[in-house]
């Protein structure tokens, strides 16, 4: 790790000059970005810490929700109000990590966390994350990488748990840099590989997530997160899924199913929601839209096992929401 | 002197006359009522270890301590062309700097060492390292077993091949064997005519096994921190064997023995990568000598992973056959392991030692690849063996249409692993197996499976310990073993109060310091019966001394005086009895003490291999190729046991160890670059709370009175058929065969599609 300067705003406004140069970097709990300065991927000079300011971990679960990006992953988690009306993200809060992470990981770090790729965080690999010119993992070592999105320059999948139930259910993420706050819509947060590789969002250099709202869900709502690991302690996914649909009249409305852990960004899956549009909640429904949804698979040379889990995972996961 | 000694187990007991060593006790009886041996005695460091009192080598700190690190290679095969360390030498902090891989040496994996340094602040000290000029030449590498074997492969190496072998690895690597480009054997071992046997089988079967790499990944890392006094050295390791780190350092330093001391009070477990000086050793020792100051040198996690060793790869090819009456007529295992830059890849110790069978053929070959270079790993061979062995003598009695059981017993030719057998089975639920494959989800499936074990029961002459008895009634026991986190310590203390009829908290233990007398390395699970028989003949020496000082003072012969149940005494006169503590109060200020050598082996007892059993119960998602193990049983030969929570809490651990092996563990290595992609602990996956099964051990009595313990080490073999067993379990559950390690959804599901297929085109299941 060399050695940075550590900068503590009294408020997030500060905290977003403090950030605007590219050598600083901001911390909240910390959790991923010091894993990558003890790996020598990430060498800031200045470390904005905000994870003291007050006032930003409020959680009102609404409808509609409002909460502070400085809320914890547990707390998220174990709010009774999210749970009964976003259970997808208190689930996908509550099965992140490690208990002990989740009592210090932050819900806008979560979003803002660099991917896993075993290539990006080896600092011997100069991959397209880091700036240079090749994805390791397109011909190299790839069980765990992305199988939707695969020919975008780099196949990593994003990290964020949360980031899928979020897009799952339309989240919008308030926005503050040195001189505005805006709204942005979650789907145009995360962003692609193409657009510059180095990077998983839209942000601009001090702009800051200063909260998440999410809108109410109309009348009939039911939500779901699940996830496949190897392991049952701590373990990244190898496969993550979000669905938020209303049944109304017997009929799906709405349907919005997101993968995670597939695809360089959250991976909302459209031929599955047009599959599920308008039909009638059955086994049959569930199946034909989990096939639906991996049809655009393009797995890697050594993660086709992880279309047939996406597959089985939605299903699934629709099963159990249509109840 | 000979003895007539009764040996064997529950129910089944002979008597054997063996010759008992002058001054050393007989086997303890199986009538003997023990007071403190066999209880469940709480580790005696446990409180300073959970409160974090106890200061590991990790954690020593030495007034102007400087922190050593070492540059690696990031290439997978190079030669070095230049190691320019003068920007190094002049960075802050910096103190001393090494070559260690000189301009014009190979260099084989990436990872292996090229420089260290020595600075002020670990921080200062990687900066350093920054700055330290190499220039390679790349060389063509090859990563990966198959690749070695091609035909035109890169050769790892091109002359002679330089491995190092440490204790307790399975077989060197050189030893006079053809070497084809990588491929280096076979050693090959030939009972019988396995030729004849096949024709002999009703049902032969013939499958090809493959397991991954798996590295030690011991909590404390390896290294060590150096201090010289003028000539003197002394050593704080995290080591295995105390002795051994001592006379690497001499041998390799150029200095006497005795002005080296190694000292390990606390350590965080090796599982066999942890003997030797090792390079680290070296190098801190030649730091601190450059630099005038005690130099701290331990890996980090990354480093652990690259380059100190790891259980090698393998492919086995195993082929078997029986009679229709289910007995086995011949085995054949033919394996390749990878091994790195090192050899010693065998898997043959299951096959040989486990079933009987008048036809054996074995042919083992080592694979050089461009990878960190394995080493032992405990039960090296073994439970890559088993998997193999084990799934092999399921499919055969499945084509034979028997209880896989059944098939196993009738071959078994150890009465006490057959016991074992029956216990499992009855405590798992053998019998009704098939019955509870289905669960009310229709894709779950639960499956049993079971798997055996043998390992050798070969405690080591050499081990020396002293026994003092103090005029206050306690005692002392000094002996230079390191306990790895085994509960040595505790187990040194136990014996030594059994002995002497003392409670606990009367005897004093120092282990861990080559200042005392001799102690065994810690492999092979030959600690506790190497070091237990020389405690407890100090012990039973020194009560002898007791009792001459004792009788000199009563003025009566030194034969007639007797020490037992607390009580010292002259049988015969009622005036001369008198409590412990009263009589030790008649001993002159030093007290008396006694130093022992352990004897040898009574080869002439009655069994030398020790057996265990183990059966796991699993549930697995046919959909997603998800396992979970939910229970295992493990029954072990756990000799005469000393501390019975101990020797659980090992069982348990060789269960965890196993579980994750057979689940989770893998080093991944890139193969364009050949560098481990996954180098830590989150991406290494390694087995955590919530993935551990609910294990049942049940501890088998075994008095086969080869020391005069009749103690055994349980490490190794309660890691040895854990994967066996649910791989076994997991084929039970799914009807397809695993044939791969570790057991991942991925795997699961193409053994799963594999089965199907078959199926379809009506082949057998």
């Amino acid at each position: 790790m060399k050695p940075f300067a550590l900068v503590r705003p009294r408020s997030l406004s500060e905290a977003a000059r403090a950030t605007v140069s590219p050598d600083a970097a901001l911390k909240a709990g910390g959790v991923d970005l010091l894993d990558r300065m003890k790996e020598g991927i990430d060498s800031p000079k200045t470390v904005v810490s905000i994870l003291e300011i007050p006032g930003h971990d409020r959680i009102e679960a609404g409808p509609p929700a409002k909460i502070g990006a400085l809320a914890t992953l547990a707390r998220i988690a174990g709010d009774p109000g999210l749970q009964k009306t976003y259970p997808a993200l208190a689930a996908a809060a509550g099965g992140a990590a490690t208990p002990q992470i989740r009592n210090m990981a932050t819900l806008g770090g979560n979003l803002c966390q660099r991917p896993r790729c075993w290539y990006y965080r080896l600092e011997e690999f100069d991959c397209r994350k880091k700036g240079g010119s090749e994805c390791f993992a397109r011909d190299g070592e790839n069980r765990f990488h992305a199988i939707f999105d695969t020919d975008l320059l780099c196949c990593c999948v994003h990290p964020s748990a949360t980031g899928t139930a979020l897009l799952a259910y339309g989240a919008k993420l308030e926005v503050l840099s040195p001189k505005a706050r805006r709204s942005l819509p979650i789907d145009r947060f995360f962003s692609r590989p193409t657009d510059d590789a180095t990077r998983e969002n839209t942000l601009n250099p001090g702009e800051i997530v200063e909260s998440v709202w999410i809108p109410a869900l109309p009348a009939g709502s039911r939500s779901i997160y699940r996830k496949l690991k190897e392991k049952e302690s701590f373990d990244w996914p190898l496969v993550e899924v979000c669905v938020s649909l209303a049944i109304s009249g017997g009929a799906v409305r709405g349907a919005r199913v997101v993968f995670g852990s597939v695809a360089p960004t959250p991976y909302r899956s459209k031929a599955a929601e047009a599959a599920l549009e308008g039909g009638r909640p059955s086994d049959e429904l569930a199946r034909r839209a989990a096939e639906a949804a991996v049809r655009d698979a393009k797995p890697l040379a050594q993660n086709g096992y992880k279309v047939l889990l996406a597959r089985v995972e939605l299903e699934r996961a629709l099963r159990q929401v249509f109840g | 002197m000979t003895d007539k000694i009764r040996v064997g187990f529950e129910g089944d007991f002979q008597v054997k006359e063996i010759a008992v060593a002058p001054g050393d006790p007989a086997p303890w009886d199986p009538s003997k009522k023990f007071s403190i041996v066999g209880t469940r005695v709480p580790r005696l460091d446990g409180k300073p270890k959970t409160t974090g009192e106890a200061k590991y080598s990790i954690d020593v700190r030495l007034p102007g301590m400087l922190y050593g690190r070492i540059l690696r290679c990031p290439m997978a095969a190079a030669t070095v062309t230049s190691v320019d360390l003068s920007a190094a030498r002049k960075m802050p902090g910096v103190r001393a700097a090494l070559v260690l891989a000189e301009p014009g040496e190979r260099v084989r994996f990436a990872g292996q060492e090229i420089a260290a340094v020595a600075a002020a602040t670990p921080e200062q000290a990687d900066d350093a390292l920054a700055a330290i000029r190499v220039a390679y030449e790349p060389r063509p590498f090859v990563v990966g077993l198959e690749a070695a074997r091609k035909p035109g492969a890169p050769l790892v190496f091109d002359g002679k091949a330089e491995t190092k072998t440490s204790a307790g690895d399975v077989e060197s690597a050189g030893k006079g064997l053809a070497r084809n480009g990588n491929v280096l054997g076979p050693r090959s071992t030939v009972k019988g005519n396995v030729e004849e046997g096949f024709r002999k089988a009703d049902a032969v079967v013939e499958a090809t096994y493959v397991t991954q790499v798996q590295t030690h990944t011991a909590l404390e890392t390896h290294g060590l921190v150096a201090r010289w006094d003028g000539d003197e050295l002394t050593v704080w390791a995290s080591t295995q064997g105390l002795f051994g780190v001592r006379d690497e350092l001499a041998e390799t330093l150029r200095i006497p023995v005795s002005k080296i001391r190694v000292i390990t009070e606390y350590m965080g477990g090796g599982f066999g990568a942890k003997f030797g000086a090792r390079i680290e050793g070296l190098t801190a020792a030649r730091l601190a000598k450059e630099a005038g100051a005690p130099v701290k040198l331990f890996l980090d996690r990354k480093e652990e992973q690259l380059a100190t060793g790891n259980r090698p790869s393998s492919v086995q090819t195993v082929k078997a056959g029986a009679t229709k009456d289910g007995k086995l007529t011949a085995l054949q295992l033919t394996v390749y392991g990878d091994g790195g830059t090192n050899g010693g890849t065998g898997t043959s110790g299951p096959i040989k030692n486990i079933y009987a069978c008048d036809n054996l053929k074995v042919d083992e070959f080592d694979v050089f690849t461009n990878a960190g270079p394995s080493t032992a790993m405990r039960a090296p061979g073994h439970p890559q063996g088993a998997f193999a062995l084990e799934a092999t003598m399921d499919e055969l009695a499945k084509k034979l249409g028997m209880d896989p059981l059944e098939f196993r017993m009738k071959n078994d030719p150890s009465a006490v692993r057959r016991e074992e057998f029956r216990i499992g089975a009855e405590k798992i639920g053998w019998k009704t197996r098939d019955d509870r494959r289905q669960t009310q989800d229709p894709w779950i499936r639960r499956g049993v499976g079971v798997g055996a074990a043998v390992w050798y029961n070969t405690g080591d002459t050499g081990p020396r310990a002293t026994v003092t008895i103090h005029r206050d009634g306690s005692a002392e026991v000094e002996h230079g073993v390191q306990d790895l986190g085994t509960g040595s310590r505790t187990m040194v203390a136990i014996v030594a109060a059994e002995e002497l009829g003392l409670p606990l908290e009367k005897v004093s233990v120092s282990i861990g310091d080559t200042r005392l007398p001799y102690g065994p390395e810690s492999g092979g699970s030959t600690t506790t019966p190497s070091s237990a028989p020389t405690i407890r003949r100090a012990a039973f020496q020194a009560k002898k001394q007791l009792a001459a000082a004792v009788a000199r003072e009563w003025k009566v012969p030194a034969e007639s005086v007797t020490v037992s149940d607390d009580v010292v005494s002259a049988p015969g006169d009622p005036k001369y009895s008198l409590p412990w503590a009263e009589a030790c109060k008649l001993l002159p200020g030093q007290g008396v003490s006694a130093t022992a050598d352990r004897a040898d082996n009574h080869d002439d007892a009655w069994q030398r291999f020790t057996t265990g059993a183990q059966f796991a119960e699993v549930e697995v998602d046919t959909a997603t190729g998800r396992v979970r193990v939910e229970r295992v049983v493990a029954v072990h030969d756990c000799g005469v046991v000393l501390n019975a929570l101990a020797t659980e809490s090992q069982i348990q651990g060789g269960v965890i160890q196993g579980v994750s092996y057979a689940l989770f563990e893998d080093r991944v290595l890139d193969r364009r670059t050949g560098r481990m992609v996954n180098p830590n602990v989150e991406e290494y996956k390694i087995a955590g709370s919530l993935d551990v099964p609910e294990i049942d051990v049940i501890m088998v009595s075994v008095w086969d009175g080869v020391n005069n313990t009749n103690s055994v080490g349980i490490g190794e073999p309660a890691t040895v058929p854990t994967a066996a067993a649910i791989a076994n379990a997991v084929s039970h559950a799914v009807g397809a065969r695993i044939r791969r390690l570790p057991i991942t959804p991925e795997v699961v599901l193409a053994a799963v599609a594999e089965a199907e297929e078959a199926r379809a085109k009506g082949g057998p299941a």
